[in-house]
């Protein structure tokens, strides 16, 4: 499915993924855990194709290059990110946005628009399972949204975007305990045999909640070690420290440093 | 980064999609402005004696006035001799019915959106269409006579009911006001007329159609609106103009008179040519727009402004009588070479009278929009209050946003609040949306259109959706 090759990213010259390789097959649950730095957001965004980046490598989705194309071409291929950060966008309603979100990339494939009947029963069906109340949906998006409301409304947003590959990037970040296990459990609902999801995070905690089937390790831009959940226990208990040969604090600034074990 | 500013600017680079223009046999005046052409004016339209000497006083008046240059604009020097003051397309004099209107103009007009068949409006809206210096129609005058409501042409105004012009024009802008409308005092040719009778509830939308199709002329039309007590009425106006290379000159006058407990909601879409990305052409848009209010009246003006090479325009509000209520409600797009220079006067005389400002400033390309604003509250106006609010949205790097507010408080009971922003549409939202699937160029329109959701939401419902389409139009770079 999923399939990078020797991904490397860097802005104006400072490298920041440095020749990243992973594999995701159908259904698969990847974590990806790393220290801050490490380049975990650079890959979700790489992923996505932000500009900004000078890119190189592979990454093909079901055998398409992603690398050549437009964002929105990504999206429509199946790409959904859930960003740390989800911009908001004032004055623009969120049903609204995610209507059009969904039309554009369906207007892509050559699907026919969904009606905006259609669509609101698509919409509550997706509220049910971030425990959403109606008004959310007429509310701006993301505008005066607490940081829990945020990540639930990305959570929501996969759901009505019925992605490929979801990258969700530090969803756990911000949330207290509640609004975890709610976007935890969106996600695991979410979880299909044809659906692929890498989960980046600091933390084990979160895997406590949506237990992947592997877990990576992402140090200076390229993944050290992979295993199973244990992995993600055993960071816990020990750091990074294990997989990094300098002093994390400098980890962005660093050259090159062959920080396999 | 340069990447996606030539991006921005292939999205405002759009092209004007009234710019065509209609032949029509039009009776024009030669170019140049003296005395004799202000009697000219007064005389094809057979005017009163009281009304020539009207414009008379003004046209002397504006003889020895200076055009205003405190606002931010670079104006070419207008050579006032060089405009023709009069064009009026020739057909019938009379209009028995709808079916009398010339065919090219009907044509014109449906080209535009704007059907004159009464049957084929789908909206209930009645329009008065003006080509030039004349109105050429108005339509669902019977259904408004029944009301009471006279809305019709202000040339027909002036022969069908003196008293009522004679009493109220320039009662709010007086023909000194300004030199734009001391001009336009003198040679004004035509506009609209709309007066709503005590007690009463326009049954219908009133709407004003401008369009300047002769070449080398001059648009100076006049409205006036008067709101008896208790009454009510909702107006529209439109306006578009053929793309020319050379500017065009367009000072209108409109005066609102809102009597006690009466409300005029007077809504502006203006669409006039705004030059090429040059900088050639495009209409200058200086208008002086004032409305009183009196007793718990109510005076809203929502403006979205997407065209005209320069706009010079501030709505205005009088608030005379207590507890009387102004709005404005501004979208000026700024894009290509256009500047404008825009915004609201609240005047507070008195007391508990409230006003409110919502302006909403969009730059791109090269425009240059300024928000200018006067709140006065008078030692009269005891417990006044204001509230401002200017939200300036950037759209590449070659643009400017500026925000001049002015505020005048001879009452120390008075609240005026004030808030500015200023704000660039981020590649973070871009690629949001894009991440979501949308193009960058719907993305950009979403996300523009969220930035003026306050103002749109004031139009009324058929106006607000043309507003949004216009400036997602204005916005692109595909529509021709």
């Amino acid at each position: 499915m999923l399939h990078v090759e020797n991904l490397t990213a860097s802005i104006g010259g400072t490298p920041i993924l440095n020749g990243l390789d992973l594999d995701v097959g159908s259904g698969g649950v990847h974590a990806i855990m790393g220290p801050n730095g490490s380049g975990k957001s650079t890959f979700a965004h790489a992923l996505a194709g932000r500009d900004g980046y000078e890119i190189d490598g592979r990454a093909t989705l079901d055998g398409v290059d992603l690398l050549d194309m437009e964002p929105e071409a990504r999206a429509a291929a199946g790409v959904f990110v859930g960003f740390q950060y989800p911009v908001e966008i004032p004055g623009v309603n969120n049903m609204y946005f995610l209507r059009t979100a969904l039309n554009s990339v369906r207007r892509a494939r050559g699907e026919t628009e969904i009606g905006a009947r259609d669509f609101l029963a698509v919409a509550q069906e997706a509220m049910d399972l971030v425990e959403m109340k109606e008004d959310f949906l007429h509310r701006a998006v993301n505008a005066g949204f607490s940081g829990g409301e945020k990540k639930r409304n990305e959570i929501l947003q996969m759901a009505v975007m019925e992605p490929r590959l979801a990258v969700l990037d530090e969803t756990d970040s911000g949330l207290d305990i509640d609004a975890l296990r709610i976007v935890a459990s969106g996600v695991n609902a979410l979880r299909r045999p044809e659906r692929s999801m890498i989960v980046i995070t600091h933390y084990q905690r979160l895997l406590d909640y949506i237990k992947p089937d592997f877990v990576h390790v992402l140090v200076d831009g390229r993944i050290v070690e992979s295993g199973d959940h244990t992995l993600a226990l055993h960071l816990d208990d020990h750091g990074y420290a294990d997989f990094v040969n300098h002093d994390l604090d400098d980890a962005p600034e660093r050259p090159l440093s062959g920080a396999a074990r | 980064m340069s990447e996606t500013l030539r991006e921005i600017k292939e999205l405002t680079d759009a092209s004007y999609e009234y710019g065509f223009s209609t032949d029509l046999d039009t009776d024009i005046a030669p170019p140049g402005l003296t005395e004799d052409t202000v009697r000219l004016i007064s005389g094809k339209k057979d005017e009163p004696e009281w009304l020539l000497d009207w414009r008379l006083k003004a046209f002397a008046a504006w003889k020895s006035m200076d055009e205003p240059d405190w606002a931010k604009l670079e104006i070419h020097p207008i050579d006032y001799q060089s405009l023709s003051y009069w064009a009026a397309p020739t057909q019938k004099p009379v209009l028995d019915s709808m079916d009398d209107v010339d065919p090219e103009i009907r044509d014109m007009f449906d080209k535009l959106g704007i059907p004159l068949h009464e049957q084929k409006m789908l909206s209930n809206v009645a329009v008065d269409a003006i080509v030039d210096s004349v109105s050429v129609t108005t339509t669902f005058k019977m259904t408004l006579a029944a009301a009471g409501v006279i809305f019709c042409s202000f040339s027909e105004a002036v022969q069908d009911h003196p008293d009522l012009v004679r009493e109220h024009l320039g009662s709010v802008v007086p023909v000194r006001d300004n030199f734009f409308a001391a001009l336009n005092s003198a040679v004004f040719s035509d506009g609209s007329f709309c007066y709503i009778p005590a007690g009463v509830r326009c049954p219908m939308e009133l709407s004003t159609y401008f369009r300047i199709n002769s070449q080398n002329t001059g648009q100076f039309e006049r409205t006036l609106i008067i709101a008896e007590d208790d009454s009510h009425v909702s107006y529209l106006e439109g306006c578009t103009a053929p793309q020319r290379d050379e500017n065009q000159l367009h000072a209108a006058v409109v005066e609102l008179v809102a009597k006690d407990r009466s409300e005029i909601k007077y809504s502006t879409v203006q669409n006039w040519y705004p030059g090429d990305e040059n900088g050639v052409g495009g209409i200058y848009n200086f208008v002086t727009k004032r409305g009183r209010a009196h007793t718990d009246a109510k005076i809203s003006w929502t403006q979205v402004e997407t065209g005209s090479a320069i706009t010079w325009k501030y709505p205005s509000v009088i608030l005379q009588g207590d507890r009387s209520v102004g709005e404005f409600y501004s979208v000026a797009l700024s894009s290509k070479r256009q500047q404008a220079d825009t915004g609201t006067k609240m005047i507070h005389v008195g007391a508990d009278t409230t006003s409110s400002i919502i302006s909403k400033g969009i730059s791109a390309g090269h425009g240059q929009n300024t928000y200018r604003g006067l709140v006065k509250v008078l030692r009269s106006a005891q417990n006044a209050r204001n509230y401002t609010q200017c939200d300036s949205l950037l759209l590449g790097s070659e643009c400017g946003a500026h925000t001049i507010p002015y505020i005048e408080v001879k009452n120390p009971s008075a609240q005026v609040e004030h808030e500015a922003s200023t704000s660039t549409v981020g590649e973070d939202q871009l690629f949001y949306c894009r991440q979501r699937g949308m193009t960058e160029e719907d993305a950009m329109s979403m996300i523009v259109n969220g930035f003026c959701r306050e103002v749109f939401d004031e139009l009324p419902m058929e106006f607000a959706v043309e507003a949004q389409r216009l400036l997602s139009v204005s916005l692109e770079g595909s529509v021709g």
